[in-house]
């Protein structure tokens, strides 16, 4: 057993969705000691002292985020990211729907270090078990009084609103989501202003991930020490892994951060299945270019992710075994992308639209390996020239794939290719393919 | 498909991309909450919603999500009563309403299935089972009900799955089609006990 469980450590707990069997547990103490024996600027001081990094893809410093709100009596605001909805990623559902008052108390310690006085948190439309959930824990911690007006009898109010979407990953970009949450189509904005100075209704405000503030109040509880003392270098504390693909156990498995990937695939998920190996693994999400069989070696950390040529991201790992032809899965993924863009910049907008065009030639055998070349620059021109990952985020997974499995790529031009011929001289019948 | 069909299309065209444009029409304007009916119950969810947030904008995507709970779809209609209680013009919440997957601008249905299809159901061979729903959709005429390919619905590890109004369930056998969708029609949740959170 090589799981660490913090976040996780009772969720099987029946009934702990309710604020009795919360409480029972010790919850909201953190929130107490928060309010009642710190000053902002400890919750603030210890979020950053614990190195506490967001976990929903970019990995950037939690508290240092923070800590970039303006300090003064504005109009400030918290936003919970729960639109999960990269894809293999699966963590927050987990935590909104067996343990949202973490959730609702992780708001309220961010509000804190942010001195925000409203909070939204942004849950997809598909989750709606999730944010009924999510609805009744905000209600019953009105009614305990840990939300609303000078909560404890503190200087400290918060008003706290779950608002659903209505699908579209774009909104998962933080801008995209404050469009959304405006009422507007979810387009992401221009970056400067970052939303930490011009975020929500133009105010200053703070957006997490709902696995990041789930770990605030575990900080605020036990110390930064504590959650330094677990994970390894810059990547402290434990981290909810989504295992999916092709594994024999799929599923949510927190780890500390820094054990070597072969045990989250092999020791916990189970591998691939009897008789076949890994042929390639998405280690975060389907945004991050894929790593190869040797790659499982690496420890499971943000540095090493990053060193290796891929990323961390949201945490959710996707096997991919070796039976798994790799064009259609491409495909697919750019498939999803070219979906999901929200057509305001053009090398998004059309690099993923032609990156289709380009993947569905290669599958029916009409490309040849110059349609390959040009796909790679395609995937070149698309980074680092939009306003948010979107576009990266197929260029990145779609260009590795090309650069380590090359000859794949060609094989099936070449066997498409004469499949098709053999189909046109009427050797073979269009549907029964040899 | 066939390379004679053309690569260009390789996208579904959204529905109504070919119908004209009325230009002669003047663009519809705020409309006079005297003249428009609202379903008292609706305008008390929307101005609920509209209550929750400092800007009465926020309250869009609720709304929308209210009215098409009530009509099965953002229809003119649903979008006209949408824009009466808010004070928006109807162009600015179609605008809204087109960029979300699950806001219908079509009639397609009032209840939905999406199956998802994305990579991690791809490599549980999700397309073949979206095809056989499709089809046995098709078989037993079921009505009211939008299915759909879906983006990743983030619950990867019951692979291959849909999500039935809502409620996830998988993962879903090829084979399971037509019981599938004899539940869906029946108005029944299909395979009790493989649902997300039916373990409570």
């Amino acid at each position: 057993m090589t799981e660490t469980r913090v976040l996780l450590e009772n969720i099987d707990e029946p009934g702990l969705n309710t604020i009795e069997v919360y409480e029972r547990f010790g919850g909201y103490g953190a929130m107490r000691k928060a309010l009642l024996e710190m000053t902002p600027e400890d919750v603030l001081h210890e979020l950053e002292e614990s190195g506490l990094r967001g976990r929903g893809g970019a990995g950037f410093s939690m508290g240092k985020k923070a800590s970039f709100i303006p300090k003064g009596s504005l109009d400030k605001y918290l936003c919970c990211n729960a639109d999960e909805s990269e894809p293999g990623t699966f963590k927050d559902r987990l935590l909104m729907q067996k343990n949202p008052h973490l959730l609702v108390e992780g708001c309220v310690i961010g509000s804190i270090a942010a001195g925000a006085n409203r909070g939204f948190i942004f849950i997809r439309g598909e989750y709606e078990l999730q944010a009924d959930i999510l609805d009744a824990a905000v209600r019953e911690a009105y009614e305990k009084g840990f939300l609303g007006q000078r909560i404890l009898g503190s200087e400290h109010s918060f008003e706290l609103v779950v608002h659903r979407g209505q699908g579209a990953y774009i909104c998962g970009e933080e801008t995209g989501l404050l469009d959304a949450l405006e009422g507007k189509r979810g387009n992401p904005r221009l970056k400067p202003p970052f939303p930490a100075n011009q975020g929500l209704y133009q105010g200053p405000t703070l957006i997490n991930n709902v696995e990041t503030l789930c770990n605030t109040p575990g900080i605020v509880d036990r110390g930064a020490e504590w959650f330094k003392s677990m994970g390894e270098g810059n990547s402290t504390g434990t981290k909810i892994v989504s295992l999916s693909g092709n594994v024999q156990r799929p599923g949510n498995y927190e780890i500390e951060l820094g054990i070597p990937a072969r045990e989250i695939v092999y020791g916990l998920a189970g591998g691939p299945p009897e008789g076949r190996t890994v042929k390639c693994w998405f280690p975060g999400g389907s945004s991050a270019p894929v790593l190869k069989e040797e790659h499982l070696d690496l420890p499971y950390t943000f540095e090493a992710m990053a060193q290796a040529g891929s990323m961390l991201g949201s945490g959710a790992i996707i096997v991919v075994d070796d039976a798994q032809p790799l064009v259609p899965l491409a495909l697919r993924l750019a498939g999803f992308y070219r979906h999901e863009s929200c057509g305001k910049c053009v090398p998004c907008r059309e690099g993923t639209s032609w990156t289709v065009k380009t993947l569905e030639r290669v599958d029916n055998g009409e490309a040849t390996p110059m349609d390959l070349e040009i796909m790679g620059q395609v995937q070149q021109n698309i980074i680092g020239n939009c306003l948010c990952v979107l576009g990266d985020s197929m260029a990145m997974p779609i260009g590795s794939m090309l650069n380590l499995f090359r000859d794949e790529f060609e094989e099936h031009i070449e066997r498409a290719r004469r499949q098709r011929d053999l189909e046109d001289m009427g050797v073979v019948s269009q549907a029964g393919a040899a | 498909m066939r390379r004679d069909e053309g690569a260009l299309h390789s996208a579904p065209l959204p529905p109504g991309w070919d119908e004209a444009n009325r230009l002669d029409d003047d663009p519809a304007t705020v409309p006079d909450p005297a003249t428009v009916e609202v379903p008292p119950a609706l305008r008390a969810e929307i101005e609920g919603h509209m209550a929750k947030y400092p800007e009465r904008h926020s309250a869009t995507l609720p709304a929308l999500g209210a009215a098409q709970r009530l009509h099965g779809w953002c229809s003119p209609e649903a979008i006209l009563q949408v824009a009466t209680v808010m004070q928006v013009t109807p162009a600015y919440l179609s605008a809204v309403a087109t960029f979300y997957d699950m806001l219908r601008t079509q009639p397609t249905g009032s209840r939905y299935v999406y199956v998802c299809t994305s990579v991690a159901c791809h490599l549980k061979d999700a397309k073949s089972v979206y095809d056989a729903i499709a089809a046995e959709a098709l078989e037993q005429g079921l009505e009211g009900v939008e299915v759909r390919e879906f983006e990743c619905l983030g619950a990867c590890e019951m692979a291959p799955m849909a999500s039935v109004d809502g409620r996830y369930v998988g993962p879903i056998a090829t084979s399971e089609a037509a019981e599938f969708v004899t539940a869906v029609r029946e108005g029944r949740d299909p395979f009790p006990g493989r649902g997300l959170g039916d373990d409570k």
